[in-house]
């Protein structure tokens, strides 16, 4: 009672696939995607279904030996079991790709279309610079700053001699 | 074959009683390059120059320089 009524809250399409034989349709078709999947993950370390789905006859008399004492498996076989339930080893699922080197030349490659870009900018794009960045300017502005003691102590006007007027050595 | 069973517990425990000691240390050593290399000096630097300042020396310079609004150079 309560799980029809749980369902009438999922939706009407959910009653005909989900549960039962309504109205003599039958149950619906199940997709492979529907159905436990197999992956490898790290994190997901038993998956919900194993590797081979269809055994070979070599690997169905290897299933029922597995049913035995396992004492009596040699090393291959104990590999070829774990081969039948699992695609790759963690330690092979683990390895790293040689995708970083794609990956730094796409970062070299991004970065070198971006100078081009900015130098067309500066040519073609930009005004002229202001007239602060003329050395006459400059020169007026650094001789204000000495004037002005800017940062005496460790800083700017600490490197000039005021005596000798000059940069310190 | 057999392999050693790996260590199943106590993975982050062993992590930390590695790394936090390590971690304490370096930030200490950190903190000390930083005072005596950093701030130690500039505490001298600043103490030095002010020892030999005379205020009254620095701002006639100054003013004579031009860059005060509230009083003008000597003469005109």
């Amino acid at each position: 009672m309560l799980a029809t009524r749980a369902i009438s809250l999922v939706g009407k399409r959910a009653i005909s696939t989900s549960i039962c034989v309504r109205g003599g349709h039958g149950v619906a078709k199940v997709d492979d995607y529907a159905l436990p999947a197999y992956f490898d993950r790290r994190e997901n370390p038993l998956p919900d279904v194993q590797f081979v789905t269809e055994l070979s006859a070599e690997q169905k008399s290897l299933k029922e030996k597995e049913k035995g004492s396992w004492a009596t498996l040699s090393n291959e076989e104990k590999i070829a079991l774990y081969r039948i339930s699992f695609k790759q080893s963690f330690a092979e699922m683990n390895e790293g790709t040689k995708e970083w080197k794609s990956v730094i030349a796409g970062m070299f490659f991004f970065i070198g279309m971006t100078g081009l870009v900015v130098l067309w900018q500066r040519k073609f794009v930009y005004g002229p610079v202001p007239p602060t960045f003329e050395s006459e300017w400059k020169e007026k502005e650094v001789q204000r700053m000495l004037d002005m003691r800017i940062n005496p102590v460790e800083g700017f006007s600490a490197k000039w001699d005021y005596e000798n007027k000059e940069w310190k050595k | 074959m057999s392999l050693a069973k790996p260590a199943m517990r106590g993975l982050l425990g062993k992590r930390l009683r590695f790394h936090l000691p390590i971690a304490f240390a370096l930030s200490l050593v950190a903190a000390a390059a930083f005072k005596y290399g950093v701030t130690e000096p500039r505490k001298q630097a600043y103490a030095d120059f002010y020892k030999q300042y005379d205020t009254t020396k620095e701002f006639n310079n100054m003013r004579e320089a031009g860059v005060f609004e509230s009083v003008r150079p000597t003469g005109k």
